[in-house]
């Protein structure tokens, strides 16, 4: 019986993920130990580079404007594709009109168009900020469209039986049954987006995450580049996280998990 | 007639759903329409629906003839087999859908919404969802929802097929009961004979597209018109060839080559009890036995014939035993049309039972 109860503890400890990052953590160390600073530092070593970052405010000054980018960038995707998604997956001829154009453009990534949209926006926000509208469209689209089609046809026969025209239909049968497809996209937007920053960054900018790890490689500040890799994943871990408590929270009905 | 079926075909590409189809049905009365999967029953509902249009022929509803009406002019209430409850409303917000769309007022919406509640039989459920109910409770919202637009004709697409066999049959009493009670000209479709005989005033057994037969259940089983409704109704045994004929007090009928005999018209006597009618008898071997709960299945072999009868459990026979047999009826028929055939023996004798 005791043993069970223990099994069933340490069971939970290694479902939390804690002893992962132990692991991983003391191979890190392990590993920095056979090489320099400059090579692979350990992980007091990051701390404490991350610490100088945090303490005279680059860090923070770097994440608010990563963050920034990849917000307005995000949002104004959402309500770009989301409407669009939703017209081309419901009127047939709008969606064979659009979806060779779509088919093909989402196979080119973001990243791809970074110069052109340097040329053409210039190398202001504008252009960081059309390079994730553009990165977070695609599979925001993918997903509405995919998520109209795949409605339950007998749902919407049963809203027309009960009376209801084609608008009514598509706002209380169609769209709410679109809702966990478009939520899946909206969180693979935002991965796009933070993805595509980063990017971005490191080809034209004077500040974010991206730019501080590129530039740290300058001053061999390796501990700065690991500290720009940890806060991104650490930025994109809770970011996640947050969409899905917010989804679960309001969209629960509409079956988002 | 309320509702009239004139000569309507359908077709969904080669496949052929409706083939002149006609019939009528009287107001107030709870029809089936019975057939295999595919015999084209859901079309027909579909049709009159109007979430299918025919590519030619009449539907009549009142009178009035509906071939371009949709289906939200039609005002017809549908439940549908897998329920179609909208899974992101509460079931107040799903039985006044319907009342929404027609703007009724918020107050008479509530009212309306807690009798319907109340006449399916589940006060103060409004507030769950779909999900938070048994599969019972949802068709019975569905219902619910269906009567709320106060339909003028009520379609019901397979309302049992995803329940359990126990629900199912308590439900089906209370669909009857309830349909009685609202007193709707109601249309259910189902595959199940044992349904379509409890539940409905009329059948209509359909096949490969065709009406085969209309009429009320005691018409349908006890005389068949047609060789598919003769085989399909009840477990029939199919005798081709005129072998029907080697069976005592049958005689070949009008050109009839086949037959069908149901278990219930296969009488079994044991060996050593003396039947009340010996010219009716014949000998056979008991082949198979299969117990069915509440009787046992025997499969006799009669003169080369195997035929099937249902017999009291108590009465212990096994495999391998001789016993006597007495066809008391069977369904002869040609291509087209069926027969009752009544064993001689038993016509002769003023008795007269199936």
């Amino acid at each position: 019986m005791e043993k069970q109860k223990n099994s069933g503890i340490l069971l939970r400890i290694v479902g939390s993920g804690i002893v992962t990052w132990i692991l991983l953590l003391l191979i890190w160390k392990f590993g920095s130990l056979f090489y320099s600073d400059d090579f692979l530092p350990g992980p007091l070593v990051t701390v404490k580079g991350a610490a100088a970052l945090i303490a005279d405010g680059t860090l923070a000054n770097d994440i608010l404007y990563s963050l920034g980018r990849v917000l307005k960038g995000w949002i104004l995707g959402l309500v770009f594709a989301i409407p669009v998604g939703l017209c081309v997956g419901y009127f047939k001829w709008i969606g064979k009109i659009f979806e060779p154009f779509l088919n093909f453009f989402r196979f080119v990534p973001a990243i791809g168009f970074i110069t052109l949209f340097l040329l053409w926006f210039g190398v202001g926000e504008t252009s960081k900020v059309a390079l994730i509208f553009y990165a977070v469209i695609f599979p925001v689209m993918v997903n509405t469209i995919a998520g109209v089609r795949s409605v339950d046809q007998s749902l919407v026969e049963a809203s027309e039986s009960l009376g209801a025209g084609k608008a009514k239909t598509f706002f209380s049968v169609i769209l709410p049954s679109a809702v966990p497809n478009i939520f899946t996209g909206v969180r693979l937007g935002l991965s796009g987006a933070i993805i595509c920053i980063v990017a971005a960054e490191m080809l034209a900018a004077s500040e974010g995450i991206g730019y501080l790890i590129y530039t740290s490689r300058l001053y061999y500040r390796t501990d700065w580049i690991f500290t720009g890799i940890f806060t991104l994943g650490l930025i994109g871990l809770l970011a996640d996280k947050l969409i899905r408590l917010i989804g679960n929270k309001f969209l629960y009905r509409f079956g988002v998990r | 007639m309320y509702i009239t079926f004139e000569h309507v075909n359908k077709s969904f590409g080669t496949f052929k759903a409706s083939d002149d189809v006609s019939f009528g049905i009287e107001k107030g009365k709870l029809v089936a329409l019975l057939g295999p999967s595919g015999s084209g029953k859901t079309t027909i509902l579909r049709m009159l629906a109007g979430l299918e249009h025919q590519d030619n022929g009449n539907i009549t509803i009142n009178g009035q003839i509906v071939n371009d009406q949709s289906v939200q002019e039609r005002g017809i209430g549908f439940v549908f087999q897998s329920y179609a409850l909208f899974p992101y409303y509460t079931v107040h917000d799903n039985i006044a859908y319907g009342m929404k769309v027609r703007k009724k007022s918020r107050q008479e919406i509530g009212q309306k919404v807690e009798e319907l509640l109340q006449l399916v039989g589940l006060p103060g459920l409004g507030n769950r969802f779909p999900s938070q109910l048994s599969g019972g409770q949802r068709q019975r919202v569905a219902f619910a929802r269906a009567l709320a637009i106060e339909p003028q004709v009520l379609l019901l697409d397979e309302p049992f097929a995803a329940i359990d066999a126990k629900v199912r049959k308590e439900l089906r009493r209370w669909l009857k009961e309830m349909i009685e009670q609202v007193g709707i000209t109601s249309i259910f479709v189902t595959h199940d004979q044992d349904e379509a005989v409890e539940v409905a005033d009329e059948i209509i057994v359909t096949n490969e597209g065709r009406v085969e037969q209309m009429g009320t259940p005691i018409e349908i089983y006890k005389n068949p018109k047609t060789p598919f409704v003769a085989q399909f109704i009840g477990e029939s045994v199919l005798l081709p060839d005129y072998s029907y004929t080697k069976l005592n007090g049958f005689h070949t009928y009008e050109g009839a080559d086949r037959a069908a005999v149901r278990p219930e018209f296969v009488k079994v006597i044991p060996e050593g009890t003396k039947p009340r009618y010996p010219l009716a008898c014949q000998d056979g071997v008991v082949t198979h036995t299969a117990f069915r709960g509440n009787s046992t299945e025997l499969t006799i072999d009669v003169d080369g014939l195997s035929l099937k009868a249902e017999h009291p459990v108590d009465d212990m026979i096994r495999k391998g035993d001789k016993v006597k047999v007495m066809v008391s009826r069977l369904y002869a028929f040609d291509e087209n049309n069926a027969y009752t055939l009544i064993n001689d023996v038993l016509k002769s004798s003023d008795m007269y039972y199936i």
